[in-house]
This record gives C-alpha cells, structure tokens and sequence, in this order.
C-alpha cells in the first residue's frame, strides 16, 4: 500500500486517539500536533510499522511563539528511504515544562537537543549531557527567544566637518 | 663623500634600520589561523595561481611561537576571541597583525550578538583588508602595503 | 604500575582541523579512549539575524554558512521560499541552477580532495586542486562578479541572464577536468601509502550510520543507495541521467571513491544541460513577489511600482511552514522556515549537514591512533560555517 498522507493519519489516528490534538495540511507536507506524553510511542510507532518505516531523524528543532501560553514548539522531522516522504510532529510546551529526550533511539538527538536548550531553554529529561553547545560557556539567556535582542551595534558615524583627518600622501 | 671610492667592490653602506626593516619585511611567516570563508581565498593566495612565496611567505608555520605575522581570516565569534588573544600574546615581538576581510575589520555583514564588532577591539591591527571575501590580489596589495609599514619602523622603539 | 589516561587538546587553531574545530582527547599511548568534539567557535547568529530581513535580503546569508559550496545554499533557501509562495520557475532558469549546482559540487569536492590529501601527507594534492578551482571561480566571477559569494539565485530565477559567453567557457571545463581527474586517480587510488592510511580507518556500520544521521556521500559509502536528487527531485533533477556512486566500504578509502566518483556524475550532468539548455525566461513573472527584471523597470511604469513596493514593504508569503531538502556536497541540507504572513521569515532553520556528521566523530575516532583521527575529519568533509551556523 502506497504511504498517503490519509492512510498515516487513520492508522495514527486508530492506535493514538486523542493525543493526535491537530493535523495540518501546506504544501504537499503532513503535520501532526501531538501532546508531549506520547512523544517516544508515536515515534515508535511510526519507525517499526513495516509500511511506514520513519526511520531516519531528519531534523529537530523549535520555535518560539511568545504571544501563546505554550510558547514553545519543538518540531521533529522523520523520513522514511522506501517511501521518500517526510512527516513533521510538532509538540507545544509551556515554559519551563520538560520533554522526554531521544537519544535512546537516536544518537544525533543528543546534538540536535542540546542546540535547542541553547537557544531556546527547552529541557529535555533524559539527555546525558544537557549543556551549552553553540553561544559561550557563561553565557546568560537564550539567543533565539524572541525577547533576545539582536544586540546590534549601531554604527559610530563621525562627521568631521570641524576637524578633517590629515591626509597623508 | 668619496668614501664609496676607497673601498672595495661587494660592500653596501646602510643604516642598521634598512638592514633590520629589510630582513624583516622580506621574511614574514604567517601564522596558518583561518577561520571562515576568507580563510579560503587565503588559500588560494598561497596556492598556485596567485603565489604569496615570491613575496617571502614560504611557509606558513603552525604555532604561534615561530610566526610573525597573523592574519585574521574570517569573522571572530565572541567564544574565539579568547583563544584568538592568547595566540597574539604567544607570538614573539615584532609582530604584525592584518585584519583579512569586512567581518575581521568590523563586523561585516554580522552585526549581532554572536560576533564582536572588529578584531581591533582586542589587537592592535595594522592593515586592514576590506572585501566580502577580499580578492587575492587585495590581500597581496595589503601585504606589501604592510612591507611598506615595516620599512618606516626603526630599532630604537620596539614593534 | 598503574597508567592513566592523557587528556590532550587538538586546539581550534591547528593545521589540520579545517576550521575552528577543537576536539578533546583521551589518549591511552598513541590510541585513542574517547574524543569528544566540542564546537560554536564560529556561531555567527545566522538565523536570528535572517528573522530581521526581507525575505530577499536574507540571500546573501545564506552564502556564508557553507563557503565552500555557496550556490548550493544559495539553492535551498530559493527553493524553500518558493515553495512557499507556491510560484513555478521557467525551464532556462532551473536549468541554469541545476548546471551551477553542479559545478558547485565539484568545487567543493575540489576543496575537499585538496584538503584532505594535504592533511594525509600529499601535498601536492592541494596545489592541483585549487589550480583547478581557479577555473572554476572564474565562471562564478563571469555570472555574478563575485568569486565566491556569488548570490546568483534570487526568488524566481536567476539574478540576471547568463551570459554570452558562458556555454564557451563552461565547455572548456567540461574538456579539461576529465583528464585531471584521472590524473588525481593515478596519484591517490593505487599509492600503497594512501591505501594503509585510509583503508580500514575510522568504519561505521550502516545501522550506526543511520542512527548517528548521516546524509550524502557518507551514506553512499556505507552502501545505501540514496540522493536527494532521485529519491525526491527538485529543480527539474528528474529530467537528467546520471548514477549514483556506492560503496561497501564504510570507511575512509570508501568515501573517498564515493566522491571522486560523484565529481565524474557532476560533469556528465553539467553536459547534458549545457546540450539541451531551454529558452525562455530567466526570472519567474509574478507581479508583486517576484522583483521584475532590471530592463523592464527601467522602462515600464508598472515594473518600477512593483519593484518599488517590493524592495520597501517586502513580499506577503501566505501563513505556514515548509521545508526543503536538498541534496548538497556535504549531505542532505535543508531548509526549514515558519512565515507568519509579514515581510520578514518567522524562523528560519537550517538543517546543516556538517554539524549532523561532527556527532559521529565520537564514534569513528574511538579506537583508532591520532594520526587516524586526522584522517576522520578530512573523509567528513567538515566546514565550520555550517556546523556553527
């Protein structure tokens, strides 16, 4: 059976129930929002069914939408080699709420979940090593949060009207 | 003064500045610190096309303690400027630094929290190079800017 | 007697570390007990930086993340925008993307192969290497003026047409590469020197490899067959022949083949566009999203309004998500971006393939000496811009 965007939905949609809270549809790509608990079972799910096979961790990463109540978004991006199709699973927390890690069922979550505490401040239970990958040790707050500012340094323009530099020749 | 007359062939009057400024400016080795894209037009300045070795940079030597010469290649991110303010301390007088590209001289298109403004914000820099990255022939036209720099200078008052 | 461990640290300046790369080691004699990668020495803030900039704007970011291979950065961003948009581009403009992409790959395999043999012992490599990427930088130089940053791709096309004598040049390429491969094959593939330094050295097995996210030449070295460029194709990739290089190898050897390889399926592809390169329109016509060309707003009333309206206000993208993979030299890069409707992307994500492989460094040094841990990171083919962003 070829893999559809309806076919994955009613088979998720059968094992999970309630905790598949939203489905999206742009652009010829598949989203499902789901709530936090049954993060690793869907994950699963979709990695050991024999015709879905999402085996590969493509990409995992967050928003920040601070104007929500549950301003964090943590997305994660599965692809599947028999099928070439991607399927994206967002999940929305609050500040401060935790997620469970996937590092026992993918190394490169290690990485990808480090960066996102980084920048974000999203924690994630279970993770061996949750420390600072990119912005320097010591540094205080989470770059890509929206109430960062780009600290930009606004350019020291001089006019020397009064005093010309000397030219040398 | 009929001085050069009376000595024979093979012998050169100078001051000891020339000498020292000469020796000097055709002998800088760099120190091999590249750090982003204008590190690799820095390549290709020493690679075969555009060859930096008939200007005296025949080796670019790997640690700080046998280089004289540092160019900075690429933007400095505020976790590097550490590592990159250790290394000038561990060069030996006389040295020289060359800011190589827009980021290393200001910022360049960086202009955010990330990447501090300039490198001469932490060296004392003496050319610097503009350009996004900087052509090989701007770099060689920085590098013999700065042998003429090092021909002004004089042993009396240290680099 | 009891012995311990030495810690020693491979410095983010050294020679050999392609970068600002510093790699922590536990060394028992001369094998290596653990390294671990530590990075952001080069953390340039690219991404919040493009959540403050038109969407057109944002293009010359892009560039430097993976300065070696720009173009192809340059190609994911547009892609991923327009597919946003939801515009369709010309035939002669995803032709023409397709051919620089190409000669992208090579140039960064050039680089790669350079690199590499240099830090393995082969200094003349390097020399080679960039005498041939001279050539190629020349064509970057005629299209765009620039010879590394090109931002030749705009949204909906090129940035201006190719010039007149661009198929010339490009076909003198296509003449002389061949035989200098061939002549890096003689000098690498048979040399007993560099078959003892990469053969069997820093292995991966492909359940690891899949587990630790490896994309691109790597994978193909494990043996999987996959490319972007056939699995899911995207500018009119669909249109061209071309293989797809394996290996069973699994380690540094391996890739090394899978890559000179791949630079032989670069030039054969570049060859069939420059046959059959359509005509037609270099830049898509779609009023208020895409900039008009500069001959037209120069002497229409109607291009100079839009082009007006859309450098000023920038452009409307509908309100949604996409995301574009592409199948770049180093791996499978990709393009994530959230727009909320306004002129600037809400979030833009690269999914960067270099910092993907930098992981697996903990895994392909364990166990080997340190002059393998050398040859590790050259067969990663690692490019600090990307993986620090």
């Amino acid at each position: 059976m070829t893999v559809t965007h309806d076919n994955i939905e009613t088979k998720l949609r059968e094992a999970f129930g309630d905790s598949i809270l939203e489905v999206l549809h742009f652009r010829d790509e598949l989203t499902f929002i789901i709530s936090k608990e049954f993060l690793i079972g869907i994950v699963e799910f979709l990695r050991d069914e024999p015709e879905f096979a999402y085996t590969f961790l493509t990409d995992l990463t967050a928003t920040d939408w601070p104007d929500r109540e549950q301003r964090h978004e943590v997305v994660y991006l599965l692809y599947s080699f028999d099928s070439h199709t991607y399927v994206r699973l967002k999940v929305r927390l609050k500040e401060g709420e935790k997620i469970s890690s996937l590092c026992g069922i993918w190394d490169i979550a290690n990485w990808f979940e480090r960066e996102v505490y980084d920048l974000f401040g999203v924690e994630f239970e279970g993770h061996p090593d949750l420390t600072r990958i990119l912005t320097p040790d010591g540094f205080e707050g989470h770059p890509l949060r929206k109430d960062f500012p780009l600290t930009y340094e606004v350019p020291q323009f001089t006019y020397n009207i009064d005093d010309p530099p000397e030219v040398i020749d | 003064m009929g001085l050069e007359e009376k000595i024979p062939d093979g012998i050169l009057l100078t001051s000891v500045d020339k000498m020292v400024n000469w020796a000097r400016k055709s002998s800088l080795w760099p120190l091999g610190f590249g750090l982003a894209c204008c590190a690799i037009e820095m390549m290709s300045t020493f690679g075969p096309r555009f060859d930096l070795a008939r200007f005296g940079m025949e080796v670019m030597r790997a640690s700080p303690r046998q280089a004289d010469l540092m160019i900075v290649s690429g933007r400095v991110s505020n976790k590097m400027a550490p590592v990159l303010k250790r290394l000038y301390d561990q060069m030996p007088s006389p040295k020289w630094v060359i800011a190589m590209g827009a980021c290393a001289s200001s910022g360049g298109v960086f202009n955010n929290y990330a990447i501090l403004q300039g490198v001469d914000k932490i060296l004392p820099v003496d050319v610097y190079v503009p350009g996004c990255p900087p052509r090989p022939e701007q770099l060689i036209d920085g590098i013999v800017k700065l042998q003429e720099k090092i021909k002004t200078e004089s042993v009396k008052k240290p680099a | 007697m009891e012995t311990r461990t030495m810690t020693i640290n491979m410095g983010p300046q050294h020679p050999a570390t392609h970068g600002v790369l510093r790699i922590q080691l536990e060394l028992d004699g001369e094998t290596v007990v653990k390294a671990d990668p530590i990075i952001g020495y080069l953390h340039t803030g690219i991404e919040k930086t493009a959540e403050s900039k038109h969407y057109y704007k944002a293009i010359p970011l892009t560039d430097r993340m993976d300065y070696l291979a720009p173009m192809s950065n340059n190609l994911g961003f547009c892609l991923a925008v327009e597919k946003l948009l939801g515009i369709e581009i010309p035939a002669k403009a995803q032709w023409a993307r397709v051919c620089l992409t190409e000669l992208t790959r090579l140039n960064s395999h050039l680089v790669w192969i350079g690199t590499h043999a240099l830090d393995i012992g082969a200094m003349s490599m390097l020399l080679y290497a960039f005498r041939e990427r001279e050539k190629i930088l020349g064509i970057y130089e005629l299209v765009s003026g620039q010879r590394m940053m090109s931002t030749y791709f705009r949204l909906g096309g090129l940035a201006e047409d190719l010039p007149v004598d661009f198929e010339e040049k490009m076909r003198d390429i296509l003449e002389d590469f061949p035989s200098k491969f061939n002549e890096y094959e003689d000098l690498l593939t048979n040399n007993p020197i560099w078959r003892n330094r990469t053969i069997g050295v820093a292995k991966i097995s492909p359940e690891d490899a899949i587990s630790c996210g490896f994309t691109g030449p790597l994978l193909r070295a494990c043996g999987m067959k996959h490319d972007l460029r056939k699995a899911n194709p995207y500018s009119s990739y669909e249109k061209f022949d071309f293989d797809i290089p394996t290996n069973d190898g699994c380690d540094v050897y391996a890739r090394y083949l899978v890559r000179l390889e791949e630079m032989r399926q670069s030039l054969r592809i570049i060859r069939q566009t420059l046959d059959g390169m359509p005509e037609g329109l270099y830049r898509a016509h779609a009023p208020g999203i895409v900039l008009p060309p500069k001959e037209k707003v120069l002497t229409e009333m109607e291009s100079l309004i839009f082009h007006f309206k859309i450098i000023t206000e920038g452009i409307h993208p509908p309100v949604g998500e996409v995301y574009q993979g592409i199948e770049g030299p180093k791996g499978e890069l990709g393009f994530y971006i959230v727009s909320d409707g306004g002129p600037y992307p809400y979030r833009m994500r690269v999914r960067p393939p270099c910092f993907v492989h930098t992981v697996a460094l903990k895994k392909l040094c364990q166990g080997g000496l340190v002059a393998d841990v050398i040859a590790a990171i050259g067969s990663i083919d690692i490019v600090l811009g990307e993986v620090d962003r």
